[in-house]
C-alpha cells in the first residue's frame, strides 16, 4: 500500500515540493492538480476513452467466451485439446510482436483510432483468458445439473440462460474483472492503434514529459484517478468473488 | 484426519459431440482476426530483407540463424528466464499466503479485496513511474528508507544488483495480488463441510491447508503460475520506465531487446525472426508447464 499512499501524497502537493527535498508529510496541500486534470479536455476525454473501450472489450470477450467455455467443459470434440492450448498461446504472444501488423490492418479496415478497434484488439489476450477462467469454474459444476434440466425439457440455450448463467455468477464477475483490468492497464497496443479519438489515458500520461521536465504531480494525479474505475468495478464484483460458488450448496 | 477424495476428472465424464464446434466458433473467428492475421504478417517479415514496403528480398531463414547466434540475445534470454523463475518462487507462495489470511466473511471482505487488487489496476507505465520515484534515494520514500533507516547504500541507477532488486520488488508488489485473488476465489469454492470435517478431526491449521485447501487450489494455481510465467517472461513497460534496461544491460530482458531492434533500429526482418523465436520459446515453456501441472495431480 505504501507506494500508493505515496502517489496520493504526490498528487496533492505542488511540483516544487516533490522535487525540492525529501519529506514524508506534504507541507503545502493543493488540489490544483485535480483541477487541471478535469479542466483539460485531453486529460478527461482520454480517461473516458479508456473507460469506453475497456467496458466494450469486457462485454464482448465475455459473450464470445461463454459458449466456448461451456463447450470445453462439457463436450469432447475433434481437436478440443489442441484448440484449447492454441487459444492459450495467443495469451502468450509478446504484444510487441503485434504492433506493426495491427497498425497496418486496422488502417486498412477503418478500425484505426476507434473505440471498437481497441476493444477488438484487446480481445487478443482477453478472450483466451476468459475462456480459461470460465472453463475452470464451469467444470466445477456437476454435470448432473445439465442432465436433470434436459430431462425436465429445457433446451440447451434456455438451460444455459435460465439455470446455468445464474449458477456461475461469481465466475462471470471474476472474468469481467480480469478482462477489465488487463484492457485498462494495457498501453502498447492501445497507443499504437489510436491517435486522437480513442486515445487511452495511459498514453496521455506519457505526455507529461515536456521541455520543463516531468510534471510529477499531475502524473500522480492521473495515476490516482486511473485506479478509481477499477476500484469501482471490484466493489461491484466483490460479492461474486466473495460469495463463493453454488456448487457447495446444490 | 480424513483425506479428501479427489473427484473423478471432468474429462472422464464428458460426452463426445462434434456439434460443440458451433459453440467455439465465435472464439475461433475473433482469434483469427486478432491473432492469426497479424502473425502471418510477422512471418512474412521474418523471411525477408525489407528496405521499404515495395523493396523486399527473400532471405529464407538467415535472420533466424543470425538471431539465435547473437550473444546479446542469449544473455537476455538467460536473464529473462532467471527473472521469471524468481518471480514465480516469490509470488506464488506469497499470493497463496495472502489469500489464506484474507477474511472470509463480514464487512472486511470487500475492503480487503479492493485493497489487494488496487496495484493491478494501475496502467503499467504508471506502475513504472511510481516505482521510479519511490525507489529513488533522494526524494522517494522506499529508497530513502533503505538508505537512511537501514543504512544500505542503494542506488538502482548505478548498481546493477540494486536495479535488478528494484524491478523484482516492483513486480512482486504489482502481481502478487493477481495470485492472491485467484487463490482466494479458489478457496471460496471449497464447500464448508470440508472445513467442518477438519474441525471435528481437530486438524491443525497447517494440516487443513495441506490436505484440503492446497489440493483444491490446483486448478487456479495452474492458471496463476502460467499467467505469471507468461507475463513475467514478456515484461516490458515497467523495467523500461524504471531502468530503461540498465545500468549497462543489467535489466534488459528479451522484450526490451526486441523493441530496440524493431522500433529503435527498425530492422523488420531480424525483429520478425526474433519475435517468432521468442513466441516459440514462450509456447514451448508454457506447454511444458501446462503438461506438468495438469498431469501431476492424476
Amino acid at each position: 500500500m505504501l507506494p500508493l499512499l505515496w502517489m496520493f501524497g504526490m498528487s496533492i502537493r505542488p511540483n516544487e515540493d516533490i522535487l525540492g527535498s525529501f519529506s514524508l508529510i506534504p507541507q503545502r496541500v493543493t488540489f490544483d492538480n485535480y483541477a487541471t486534470f478535469f479542466s483539460d479536455s485531453s486529460w478527461y476525454s482520454s480517461y473516458l476513452n479508456s473507460i469506453i473501450y475497456t467496458s466494450m472489450n469486457a462485454v464482448m470477450s465475455l459473450v464470445v467466451a461463454l459458449p466456448a467455455a461451456y463447450a470445453f467443459s462439457r463436450f469432447r470434440f475433434a481437436g478440443d485439446k489442441h484448440l484449447f492450448f492454441w487459444l492459450l498461446t495467443n495469451r502468450m504472444a509478446p504484444p510487441a510482436v503485434f504492433l506493426l501488423p495491427f497498425f497496418q490492418i486496422y488502417q486498412s479496415v477503418g478500425l484505426f483510432d476507434t473505440h471498437l478497434g481497441v476493444a477488438i484488439a484487446h480481445m487478443l489476450f482477453n478472450v483466451p483468458l476468459a475462456v480459461w477462467i470460465l472453463e475452470g469454474f464451469m467444470s466445477g459444476i456437476p454435470r448432473e445439473i445439465d442432465e436433470t434440466a434436459a430431462i425436465d425439457g429445457y433446451s440447451l440455450p434456455r438451460f444455459f440462460i435460465r439455470i446455468f448463467l445464474p449458477m456461475i455468477r461469481s465466475a462471470i464477475g471474476v472474468t469481467l474483472f480480469f478482462c477489465f483490468m488487463f484492457s485498462w492497464v494495457e498501453l502498447l497496443i492501445a497507443r499504437t492503434i489510436t491517435s486522437v479519438n480513442a486515445k487511452p489515458i495511459a498514453a496521455t500520461m506519457t505526455r507529461t514529459v515536456s521541455a520543463a521536465g516531468v510534471d510529477w504531480a499531475l502524473l500522480a494525479t492521473a495515476g490516482v484517478l486511473t485506479i478509481v474505475p477499477g476500484a469501482i468495478v471490484i466493489w461491484f464484483v466483490r460479492n461474486y468473488i466473495a460469495k463463493g460458488f453454488t456448487m457447495g450448496r446444490v | 484426519m480424513s483425506e479428501v477424495q479427489e473427484e473423478p476428472r471432468a474429462a472422464d465424464l464428458k460426452r463426445k459431440d462434434n456439434r460443440a464446434w458451433w459453440l467455439v466458433l465465435p472464439v475461433v473467428v475473433s482469434v483469427a482476426f486478432t491473432a492469426v492475421i497479424p502473425l502471418m504478417t510477422v512471418v512474412n517479415f521474418s523471411v525477408q530483407d525489407v528496405f521499404n514496403p515495395n523493396d523486399r528480398i527473400f532471405v529464407g531463414l538467415d535472420w533466424f540463424r543470425e538471431i539465435s547466434r547473437d550473444p546479446e540475445v542469449r544473455s537476455a534470454f538467460v536473464r529473462t528466464l532467471l527473472f521469471s523463475a524468481q518471480v514465480l518462487l516469490l509470488e506464488i507462495p506469497l499470493g497463496v499466503a495472502l489469500a489464506v489470511v484474507m477474511p472470509r466473511r463480514g464487512v472486511w471482505v470487500s475492503v480487503a479485496l479492493v485493497l489487494v487488487a488496487l496495484p493491478l489496476l494501475i496502467p503499467w507505465n504508471v506502475v513504472g513511474t511510481i516505482w521510479q520515484i519511490f525507489a529513488r534515494g533522494d526524494i522517494g520514500l522506499g529508497g530513502w528508507a533503505v538508505n537512511n533507516v537501514l543504512g544500505i547504500n542503494f542506488n538502482y541507477t548505478l548498481d546493477s544488483t540494486d536495479a535488478w532488486i528494484t524491478v523484482l520488488v516492483m513486480d512482486v508488489w504489482h502481481w502478487t495480488p493477481l495470485v492472491a485473488l485467484l487463490a482466494y476465489a479458489g478457496l471460496r469454492s471449497i464447500p464448508e463441510p470440508y472445513f467442518q470435517a477438519a474441525q471435528i478431526d481437530a486438524a491443525s491449521a497447517w494440516a487443513t491447508f495441506r490436505h484440503i485447501q492446497l489440493p483444491r487450489l490446483r486448478g487456479v494455481l495452474t492458471i496463476a503460475i502460467l499467467l505469471r510465467f507468461m507475463d513475467s517472461f514478456m515484461i516490458y513497460t515497467e523495467p523500461f520506465v524504471v531502468t530503461g534496461g540498465g545500468p549497462g544491460n543489467a535489466t534488459s530482458f528479451l522484450s526490451i531487446l526486441l523493441s530496440k531492434i524493431a522500433v529503435g533500429q527498425f530492422d523488420l526482418g531480424p525483429a520478425g525472426a526474433f519475435s517468432l523465436l521468442y513466441f516459440l520459446i514462450v509456447q514451448i515453456l508454457c506447454y511444458v508447464f501446462f503438461t506438468v501441472l495438469t498431469r501431476s495431480g492424476r
